[in-house]
C-alpha cells in the first residue's frame, strides 16, 4: 500500500477560557506557542497548518499561518480534526495541541517511526491515566469516515472516538511530553520547570515582584522594601535592573538569593507576585 | 522553647538553660557570643544586629537539627540578639544538653559556627571616630574575624 504523506496540524481554535489569555500567544521557548508548535511539527511533516475557527482566520497570532478552517465551529479540536481529513483526504495528519511546552522533536520522530498504517490512529497512552492522547496522534485518511459519522451522532470528544477505535497506542518515551498547561497556575509551574535560557513572559502582562532590603541594601537602596513591574526572567536579570536604579556596590557574586523566604538560585524563573531578597555577606554571631 | 529565635531585648541565658533540663542528660555546654571593644583594629562603641527573620528562623532551625542528629545530643537551642547592642552586651547564645561532654560541646559548636555562616544576620559596627560599617561587606576583599566569638 502506499504510505500517505504525513501533514501537521497544530490545534490552535480552542476558548483558552481557564487561561484567561490566548494559549497561542503564550511564550515559553521565546516565541508564541503556536509559532513554536507549528515550527516542530514542520521539521517532521511534508506540510504544515494551524487550525482556526473562522472567526481566528484574521487574528494576529494565526493569519501569518497557512489554516485549516473548523467547518462545524462550536463543537472543540474535533472539528479541527475533522476539517483537515476532510480538506485533504489523502493525507494523514498529525494532530498537536499547542499548549504542550514540554514537546520535543524526539516524541514526535517515535511516534512517526512507530506509526501503524493499518490502524485508524497511532497515539500515545496518557502518563497519567494511560487513555490514548489525541491531540498529539497521527490520524490515518482511514479515520475520516468514521470521524464523522462519530460527530453526526453528536458526540465530540477525540479522546474516546480513538477508544472505540482500532487505535495504536505507545508508551511516551518522555514522561512530561504530554503535560499541557490550561492555567495560569500551571503556565508558572510549567515555565518554572523548563530550561532557564528559555525567556518566560506572560504576553500582555508584566510581572509584579516585592523586593525586601536589609542591611547594606536597605540603606543603598534608601528603602526597606518595594514593589515593581519588571520584565527580568531571574533574579540575575532583576538585580542588574535594580543596580540602574540604586547604587549597590555589591556585585551579584557577593550575594545570595531568596525567593518567598526561601533559599534560591540565581536563575530561577521568576514568577509573578514573588517575594526577592538579595542577601548580602552575613555577620552573626 | 524554639530551637532557634530571636530576641528584640536582652539575652536570659538562664532561662533558656532551664528549658534544655532532660533527666538523661549528663551535662550541658553553653556559648555566649559578646559584643568587644575593637574589631580589626577599630575602637567599637555599639552594634547594631538586623535579620532576614522569616529566612533565618528556617535556616537557624534547620542547623540545630542538623547537631542533634550529627552528635546525637538530647536538646540544643540557639537565641540571637537584634537591634542595637553595646559592649558587653550578650549578642547570642548557643546552649546544648547531652548524655556526655564531647558531644556537648561539639554540638555547641557546630552551630555557633554555621550560625555565623549560613543565617541571614548583618552586623553593623559604630567606631569610635563616628564611621560606621557593615561587616564582611563594606571591606570584602579583606574577610576578617567577627567581632564576637
Amino acid at each position: 500500500m502506499t504510505i500517505p504523506a504525513l501533514f501537521g496540524l497544530v490545534l490552535a481554535g480552542g476558548a483558552s477560557t481557564r487561561m484567561r489569555t490566548d494559549k497561542a500567544a503564550l511564550q515559553y521557548h521565546g516565541r508564541p506557542q503556536l509559532r513554536w508548535a507549528f515550527e516542530l511539527a514542520m521539521k517532521v511533516c511534508t506540510a504544515s497548518f494551524v487550525s482556526v475557527r473562522p472567526d481566528q482566520r484574521d487574528d494576529a497570532t494565526r493569519a501569518s499561518f497557512p489554516q485549516i478552517v473548523d467547518r462545524q465551529p462550536g463543537i472543540g479540536p474535533i472539528a479541527g480534526i475533522s476539517a483537515a481529513l476532510l480538506e485533504h483526504p489523502k493525507a494523514a495528519w498529525l494532530v498537536l495541541a499547542c499548549d504542550l511546552p514540554f514537546l520535543t522533536e524526539r516524541t514526535l520522530q517515535h511516534l512517526i517511526a512507530q506509526r501503524d498504517l493499518h490502524k485508524v490512529a497511532t497515539a500515545y497512552r496518557s502518563a497519567h491515566d494511560g487513555l490514548p492522547e489525541p491531540l498529539c496522534a497521527i490520524w490515518e485518511p482511514a479515520a475520516r469516515e468514521p470521524l464523522l459519522a462519530y460527530i453526526a451522532t453528536g458526540r465530540q470528544c477525540p479522546r474516546k472516538f480513538l477508544i472505540n477505535s482500532n487505535t495504536a497506542l505507545l508508551d511516551l518515551p518522555e514522561q512530561q511530553a504530554l503535560d499541557n498547561v490550561n492555567t495560569v497556575e500551571e503556565f508558572d509551574s510549567a515555565t518554572a520547570a523548563l530550561r532557564p535560557q528559555d525567556k518566560v513572559a506572560r504576553p500582555g502582562t508584566g510581572k509584579t515582584v516585592r523586593i525586601q532590603y536589609y542591611a547594606i541594601l536597605r540603606e543603598q537602596a534608601g528603602r526597606s522594601d518595594e514593589t515593581l513591574d519588571t520584565s527580568a526572567g531571574t533574579p540575575a536579570e532583576l538585580y542588574a535592573e535594580l543596580r540602574q536604579r540604586h547604587p549597590f556596590q555589591l556585585g551579584p557574586a557577593q550575594l545570595k538569593v531568596a525567593l518567598n523566604s526561601e533559599f534560591s538560585d540565581w536563575q530561577t524563573p521568576l514568577k509573578h507576585g514573588d517575594t526577592v531578597v538579595f542577601i548580602p555577606p552575613v555577620a552573626g554571631g | 522553647m524554639k530551637t532557634f529565635s530571636f530576641s528584640q531585648g536582652p539575652l536570659t541565658p538562664d532561662t533558656y538553660r532551664a528549658e534544655l533540663a532532660d533527666a538523661a542528660a549528663g551535662g550541658y555546654a553553653a556559648f555566649e557570643g559578646w559584643v568587644r571593644n575593637h574589631n580589626e583594629g577599630h575602637a567599637v562603641t555599639r552594634l547594631e544586629y538586623e535579620a532576614f527573620e522569616a529566612l533565618a528562623n528556617k535556616e537557624g532551625e534547620r542547623i540545630v537539627a542538623e547537631a542533634v542528629a550529627r552528635f546525637g545530643v538530647l536538646q540544643a537551642a540557639c537565641v540571637h540578639r537584634v537591634g542595637s547592642l553595646a559592649i558587653g552586651d550578650l549578642a547570642v547564645w548557643v546552649g546544648v544538653s547531652s548524655r556526655h561532654r564531647a558531644e556537648a560541646f561539639a554540638a555547641c559548636r557546630y552551630i555557633i559556627d554555621e550560625v555565623k555562616h549560613r543565617v541571614p544576620i548583618w552586623k553593623k559596627e559604630h567606631y569610635v571616630n563616628g564611621d560606621s560599617g557593615w561587616v564582611n561587606c563594606e571591606r570584602c576583599a579583606h574577610p576578617h574575624e567577627h567581632a564576637t566569638g
